[in-house]
């Protein structure tokens, strides 16, 4: 019995329904840090992680496996449990890894100015997640919002990019936050 | 200037339930039941299935039914039925060659291996109107005689074997999906065929029709029309094969079309092709004489700017729900739309009287 | 990157073509005629629940060309795990989730040592059954094939 077959949705339209929810409110209001359950995937992967694949990747969303991440046991549960086709950096739709295993990001799709949503959305596993560090700004934030971002400079290249660019999810056990490409991020 | 308007609940309420009320219709006649749609009006389960582009009688024969027989309403209604489907995969490409034949007939050769196989037809019918069947109680009974019971070969591969028509190599690029990605032109082959199999039976008509009377003409031959059920497989990620998931009835078509050769190409026959889900050979004709009249500029042919060569506007106008969608939109209320003409036209008219005035 | 299969490659491809073909007959079976041959279901826990889709099916052009996108059709997938650990999948036509259930428990079930006693109360009627069918589609059509007689030839006047 493989270990892969396990630790899916066990009411997927239901519980992809309520993922779907936490990822666009994180999404559309940076900083904003919410809570996915209801995944158990295989080590290393988080469980935030785990759902978000499950909610936002299927058959038709080719997903790069970076460092760690590409294991085994990683890649056979998200056959299993999502079908995307697992793909070298230039092709992701979506990638997944630790954000010095993403690098270089200047490898991923930015979309193109017909059509800015062709770009990569990176999920990025944390060590930690809080709502302090790097100052946010922008679309979705009243004033100011804090995030305990990886780095700071490659956000403030990305936004340069603007409409292109990458979207983010920052993900560390259960914990969830995004920074949309929209988003000022400056250092405290 | 923008005017909202709200309201009309109760009133759109009590439209929908007289709807229902005359979809039932004469109480005193018995119900339609989604199974006699099924089973009695299959040639239309067939074109809502096709130009739904979701392969699936009985929500076909559903939408019939809530659609009261308006076979664009019901083909809409599977179009957003579809929407809410995950997307499980692609399949392999289906092997028509294999298909098992209830009809399949060449205009081009008369002797061919397995035959001439009429199948369920009304062609050679007199289109005399029966009255019997205003009767009830009819149950026809076909006659059977001893099968072969192995696949026919298509009838162009024979023509293939000593080069006489263009080849048709074995590719497995990934094909364009227009369901998942905005229709860009030019397109290929494959993404126009995806247009047009589920596009307007009508429309698809009228456009080979076009180009049988001169508009683009490609004098076109059926080389083999065969309508019948394929196994459709799919690779399963998990598994590490590929697994039957169902069968299906396909309608499919292949013309022979005169072709002068051009710089590169000897003179030799070439195709055009039509595959429809279900018994829908109308629809698999018009489509193989669409599909060879949009292959002008690919064959080097002269562009003589008739409907059916543009790819723009077959492509374009060929689906029924968008076309649908955008005529019917415009009975609905354009007060706010409408306030700004008033006003121009008011407009326009008093400048013109004020200049009369002033002339006089 | 190739995916790899979760399930170790099946020992030979006898048993693999075996497998293909009960899977392959159990999806093209009528759900109320595979629920009459299997009424009762063993107890198993659902590793990924029946859920039902879409598939995008695809033809080639001219039959042996490129692949095009013909349009879509109704699946019901499913997986389960029986007590024994006999893993089961199914991908069947149509929205019946209990038509995918009972055919990844029979899946599963013809991996274990059931296997003879299952094919011959389940899948032995459904082909003959399916044989039958397609026999008789033949049939009839047979019975519409045309005999042409040449009258006379343009050349021949």
């Amino acid at each position: 019995m493989n270990d892969a077959l396990l630790g899916g949705f066990v009411d997927a339209a239901v519980q992809s329904s309520h993922a779907f929810r936490a990822a666009l409110t994180v999404l559309s209001q940076p900083g904003e840090i919410r809570e996915l359950h209801g995944a158990v995937p295989p080590a290393p992967l988080s469980v935030a992680a785990g759902v978000l694949l499950l909610t936002l990747c299927d058959g038709t969303t080719p997903l790069h496996l970076a460092g760690a991440y590409d294991c085994a046991s990683v890649r056979d549960w998200i056959t299993f449990h999502c079908g995307a086709p697992l793909v070298s950096v230039e092709a992701a739709v979506f990638a997944l890894g630790d954000w010095v295993a993403l690098q270089p990001l200047g490898q991923f799709a930015i979309g193109l100015p017909d059509y800015p949503d062709r770009a990569v959305t990176l999920i990025v596993e944390m060590p930690a997640l809080e709502a302090k560090g790097a100052v946010l700004r922008g679309p979705g934030i009243a004033d100011a919002a804090y995030l305990s971002l990886p780095e700071v400079a490659a956000f403030q290249a990305n936004r340069a990019l603007f409409p292109l660019g990458f979207d983010c999810f920052f993900t560390c056990g259960a914990k969830v936050a995004a920074l949309p490409r929209s988003t000022h991020v400056e250092a405290v | 200037m923008y005017v909202a308007v709200k309201g009309g609940e109760r009133a759109i309420d009590n439209a929908h339930a007289w709807l229902a009320e005359e979809r039932r219709g004469d109480l005193g006649v018995a119900e339609l039941s989604v199974a006699q749609i099924r089973a009695q009006l299959s040639l239309a389960v067939n074109r809502v299935m096709a130009e739904g582009s979701l392969y699936d009688p009985d929500l076909a024969a559903l939408a019939i039914k809530q659609a009261r027989g308006d076979l664009i309403e019901a083909i809409f209604l599977i179009r957003a039925y579809r929407t809410t489907l995950p997307r499980l995969g692609a399949s392999c490409p289906v092997n028509t060659a294999e298909m098992a034949v209830i009809r399949r007939i060449s205009a081009t050769f008369k002797d061919l291996p397995g035959g001439q196989v009429l199948g369920p037809t009304f062609d050679y019918t007199h289109r005399l109107l029966d009255f019997k069947l205003a009767a009830e109680g009819e149950a026809a009974q076909a006659a059977t005689a001893p099968a072969a019971m192995e696949a026919v070969p298509h009838v162009m591969a024979m023509l293939d074997r000593d080069g006489m028509i263009e080849a048709e190599p074995l590719g497995n690029d990934v094909p364009a999906d227009l369901t998942r990605e905005p229709m860009e032109l030019p397109g290929s082959r494959a993404l126009r065929l995806q247009a047009i199999t589920r596009g307007d039976e009508g429309f698809i008509l009228s456009m080979a029709y076009s180009t049988q009377r001169g508009y683009g003409r490609t004098h076109a031959f059926v080389g083999e029309l065969r309508i019948g059920a394929v196994a459709v497989e799919m690779e399963i990620p998990e598994l590490g094969f590929a697994v039957e998931i169902g069968e299906i009835e396909l309608t499919e078509c292949e013309t022979v079309n005169q072709f002068k050769g051009s710089k590169t190409e000897p003179p030799q026959f070439t195709r055009g092709y039509g595959l429809v889900f279900g018994q829908t050979e109308r629809k698999a004709i018009a489509m193989s004489l669409v599909d060879r009249s949009l292959r002008w500029a690919e064959l080097g042919e002269d562009y003589t700017g008739a409907p059916a060569q543009d790819e723009e506007f077959v492509l374009m106008h060929a689906d029924n729900v968008q076309a649908t969608g955008f005529l019917e939109h415009i009975k609905l209320p354009h007060y706010v739309d409408f306030q700004s003409e008033l006003e121009l036209v008011r407009r326009l008219r008093a400048e013109v009287f004020a200049t009369q005035e002033a002339a006089e | 990157m190739m995916q790899t299969p979760l399930e170790a490659a099946t020992p030979n491809s006898e048993s693999l073509a075996a497998r293909k073909a009960w899977m392959g007959l159990l999806a093209r079976a009528k759900p109320g005629r595979l629920a009459d041959l299997f009424p009762e279901l063993p107890a198993h826990d659902l590793l990924r629940a029946p859920e039902i889709g879409a598939v995008m099916v695809r033809g080639r052009i001219g039959g042996t060309g490129q692949p095009f996108n013909l349009g879509e059709m109704t699946v019901t997938r499913c997986a389960l795990r029986l007590g024994s650990g006999a893993v089961g999948h199914a991908h069947v036509q149509g929205r019946d989730k209990g038509h995918a259930v009972r055919a990844a428990v029979v899946d599963a079930l013809m991996q274990t040592n059931q296997a003879e006693a299952l094919r011959a109360t389940v899948l032995v009627p459904l082909q003959a059954e399916e044989v039958a069918r397609r026999a008789n589609r033949a049939a009839k059509a047979a019975a519409t094939k045309v005999e042409f007689f040449t009258l006379v030839r343009g050349e021949d006047q």
